[in-house]
């Protein structure tokens, strides 16, 4: 089973993340910060990423930076999960290594399907 | 609630909540423009973002047209491209309650307030773009902005050239041309003449570039090609050529040179550039783009949300518990069991178990009074904007905890406090400089425990209550007697007889006719007691004392016959012992005794609730419990008082119908049932007689 770390603030988003990939069958783990999320991820070896950019604590780019540092996150999938008005925070986020992006907000469905094809 | 998405909406209605109480916190925080700091202000756009990110996937359309609209503002703000100013302040408040009723118009389907939504988005707007400076008001991101849209084909020749590095971000190019398959027939080449000796090959680097036919039947556009690429548009050259003539296809045109360097003629627009030169000119990269580490730590606030019947529900069984616990330690006979010494043991610690357990669910249905306290900072900031006063709100013991239902009933009579202390108390600017004060009045609202008990006080250092004029209001509205000699105390205390308003103006604020009185009859309501304190120039202080909980009652049994009753011990003023010749009778029936100088009713439990009593003996025991409720005394006759102890009250309209002068019932350690005398009611009723 593919293992996937999702990062969000807002509870609401992370359940609603976790809710649609666990019905796919993934193992889904969350975490409230970016501080959160690093601790998480060291700790394991997710299969793929996704975190928020507006954070508390520890914001997605810092996170996501600290987290591509990490031996065993050179080549993960990382994705931020982004407003659409966040072109700037789209290009911060690639600089610090993100693989790509998701638009908030999201229909389950294309979430699926931009995991699927990520994960393949 | 089973839908999960049902329970997702209702995941971020909490949040939102939360967002706009946050929002708000910190707008009072600052409250002066000039002090904001750039942490504050992130806070607050973080918050807006959220509501923003939340009410999009939910579909809330308003609420994300309206939270786009102050997130760019904030936004525009933290990055220093335009001052915090009292405006942007005064407009962020009234945003506030814009949200609130958006929040309220999805949650509960409210009406929205579209007149007072779309003033506010306007001044929103306004504030955004000063006329000087371009429009940037629309919601429109620049991804969706007129791009020139490349000619539609259903043929093209692609040329994928990634970064060496690209695998660094987690992206393997076979992805996209998988997805690029998605659009059509593709056949695919594979440069590979770049690749490196395998002395200088890095395994981690990609050193192919590919070309790929693409033939589809539907037409496929070159932003549809864009988007494919869309995540490693930075990361990697493109050629995206239309392929009309079919010889074309033969001999394909122009090749990105290999190795990677960026191409040397562009026939079609570029594609990379396109993006980054829409998003420059208006959004200069922000001074402080990365979002600073938040040092205070947030108020980690982990609760979960249960069912207010759940917990009452648990909260009767440890009432029983309780009970059972008092029936066995009445066996607490040592003649009668010889193992006794053992049993006492386990009866002793099951009685400090229970205790604790009892105080430990009582505080699940504990809130902090902040829940309260919370809304009093917005309300004085308004009313002081209103009054033209300086007024400052200073609030003591906000985690002090208190009883869920003691909280809700209390918002009403702490408004009407704090209103009056605004409204009359607190004197305006210059009236306070001339008596030597500071400028800002305060008004402090103080909370904390005190031996059961929990104490609430609304304090300010206004003007204090104007002794005079009450007395002359009390004598015109015939409250006392012109004559009355009464000490300052006494007068100070006449605000809260029914009927009583000093307001000269009826305002807006206070004085709509609802005095005092109905605050100390809310306040006696929850069985607790309100006092004033106040001192000409220095102050007024109420000082309201309520119990923990409404759930627990301290009582005083008593018996009339057989029949135990319990009275609050709140409402009994003494109990004293009459000869049968001190009571004034008229014809059989007993109506008064003197008491302390006056003429009080006397009232027969007995008869009122039709109880086997010896009369005549009843009377000649002669002991009466004198009772007060609003300022009115009576005397009940008993035939013995017991002890007094804290009972669990139970309904008595959910275990059987609700009964004139009782307020309730519970079981005693034997297991009997005794009934809880209404006071207040009763009163009521011997004087309508």
């Amino acid at each position: 089973m593919k293992k996937i770390l999702t990062v969000d603030d807002s509870a609401s988003m992370r359940a609603m993340v976790a809710f649609t990939l666990k019905a796919q069958g993934f193992d889904v783990t969350e975490a409230v910060n970016g501080q959160e999320g690093l601790d998480k991820a060291m700790g394991d070896n997710f299969d793929l990423v996704i975190s928020d950019v507006n954070m508390p604590i520890m914001d997605g780019i810092q996170f996501i930076s600290a987290l591509r540092k990490a031996d065993n996150y050179r080549f993960t999938p990382i994705l931020m999960l982004t407003t659409e008005s966040g072109l700037e925070k789209k290009q911060e986020g690639k600089a610090a290594g993100a693989t790509g992006w998701i638009v908030k907000p999201f229909d389950p469905q294309k979430l699926v399907a931009v995991v699927n094809k990520v994960l393949k | 609630m089973s839908d999960p998405l049902e329970r997702f909406r209702a995941v971020f209605f909490d949040e939102s909540a939360e967002a706009i109480d946050a929002i708000e916190r910190n707008l009072l925080d600052v409250d002066d423009a000039s002090t904001m700091d750039a942490e504050t202000i992130n806070d607050i756009f973080r918050s807006a973002h959220s509501l923003k990110g939340g009410s999009a996937t939910f579909g809330m359309g308003s609420l994300t047209e309206f939270t786009h609209v102050m997130e760019t503002l904030l936004d525009k703000v933290r990055s220093g491209q335009l001052r915090i100013s009292q405006e942007i302040l005064d407009c962020l408040f009234s945003s506030l309650d814009v949200l609130r009723n958006l929040v309220a118009h999805y949650q509960f389907d409210d009406a929205i307030n579209q007149a007072g939504m779309q003033r506010v988005k306007t001044e929103l707007e306004h504030l955004l773009a000063p006329p000087s400076s371009g429009q940037m008001v629309a919601a429109n991101s620049p991804e969706t902005s007129d791009v020139p849209a490349g000619p539609a084909g259903s043929e093209w020749l692609i040329e994928f050239a990634p970064d060496p590095g690209i695998m660094m971000t987690g992206n393997d190019p076979l992805r996209y041309i998988d997805e690029l398959a998605e659009l059509g027939d593709i056949s695919v080449t594979c440069k590979t003449s770049a690749i490196p000796d395998f002395e200088q090959l890095d395994p981690t680097h990609i050193y192919c570039l590919w070309q790929i036919s693409l033939k589809s039947e539907n037409s496929v556009s070159e932003e549809d090609l864009k988007d494919v690429f869309m995540w490693i548009e930075d990361e990697a050259e493109f050629q995206f050529t239309p392929i009309n003539n079919p010889e074309d296809v033969a001999s394909p045109a122009p090749v990105i040179p290999e190795p990677v360097i960026p191409p040397s003629e562009e026939p079609s627009p570029p594609v990379s550039a396109t993006e980054q030169e829409l998003a420059q000119p208006e959004n200069p990269q922000p001074q402080d783009a990365s979002v600073p580490v938040k040092s205070k730590a947030k108020r980690a606030a982990q609760s979960i949300r249960v069912d207010l019947e759940k917990i009452d529900s648990l909260i009767n069984l440890l009432g029983e518990l309780v009970i059972t616990q008092s029936m066995l330690s009445i066996y607490g006979d040592e003649e009668k069991y010889p193992q006794f010494e053992r049993l006492s043991e386990g009866l002793s610690q099951l009685e400090r178990h229970t205790r604790d357990l009892q105080e430990g669910v009582m505080r699940i249905r504990m809130l902090p009074i902040d829940f309260c306290f919370s809304r009093f900072p917005r309300m004085v900031r308004d009313l002081s904007k209103q009054l033209d006063k300086s007024i400052a709100v200073q609030i003591i013991g906000e985690n002090t905890e208190v009883d869920k239902t003691v909280i809700e009933e209390l918002n009403d009579p702490l408004v009407h406090l704090v209103r009056n202390s605004v409204d009359h108390g607190l004197e305006d600017r210059s009236t306070r400089l001339a008596k030597g004060k500071p400028e800002t009045g305060t008004v402090t609202l103080k909370a904390f425990h005190q031996v059961g008990n929990i104490i609430i006080e609304i304090a300010d250092d206004g003007a204090g209550l104007n002794t005079e004029r009450i007395k002359a209001k009390a004598i015109e509205k015939g409250v006392i007697k012109a004559n009355a000699n009464l000490t300052e105390q006494a007068i100070h205390e006449l605000i809260f007889a029914p009927g009583f308003s000093t307001a000269e103006a009826v305002t807006d604020l206070s004085g709509r006719g609802v005095g005092m009185d109905v605050v100390k009859r809310n306040i006696r309501a929850l069985g607790g007691t309100i006092d004033v304190r106040s001192i000409a120039d220095e102050g007024t202080t109420f000082t309201i004392r309520l119990p923990l909980t409404l759930a627990i009652l301290d009582g005083q049994l008593l018996k009339v016959g057989q029949e135990t009753y319990i009275i609050p011990m709140l409402s009994i003023i003494e109990s004293i012992q009459l000869k049968p010749e001190d009571i004034n009778k008229v014809g059989n029936r007993d109506v008064s005794f003197k008491w302390r100088g006056n003429f009080i009713p006397i009232l027969n439990l007995a008869a009122l609730f039709g109880c086997q009593v010896d009369h005549q003996q009843l009377v000649e025991t002669g002991l009466v419990v004198v009772v007060e409720s609003d300022g009115k005394q009576c005397g009940i006759l008993v035939s013995e008082l017991n002890n007094h102890q804290q009972v669990v009250v139970k309904s008595l309209e959910a275990n059987y119908a609700k009964v004139q002068g009782l307020s309730g019932a519970t079981i005693l350690g034997d297991g009997s049932v005794a009934l809880i005398i209404d006071v207040g009611a009763i009163i009521s009723r011997v004087r309508m007689h």
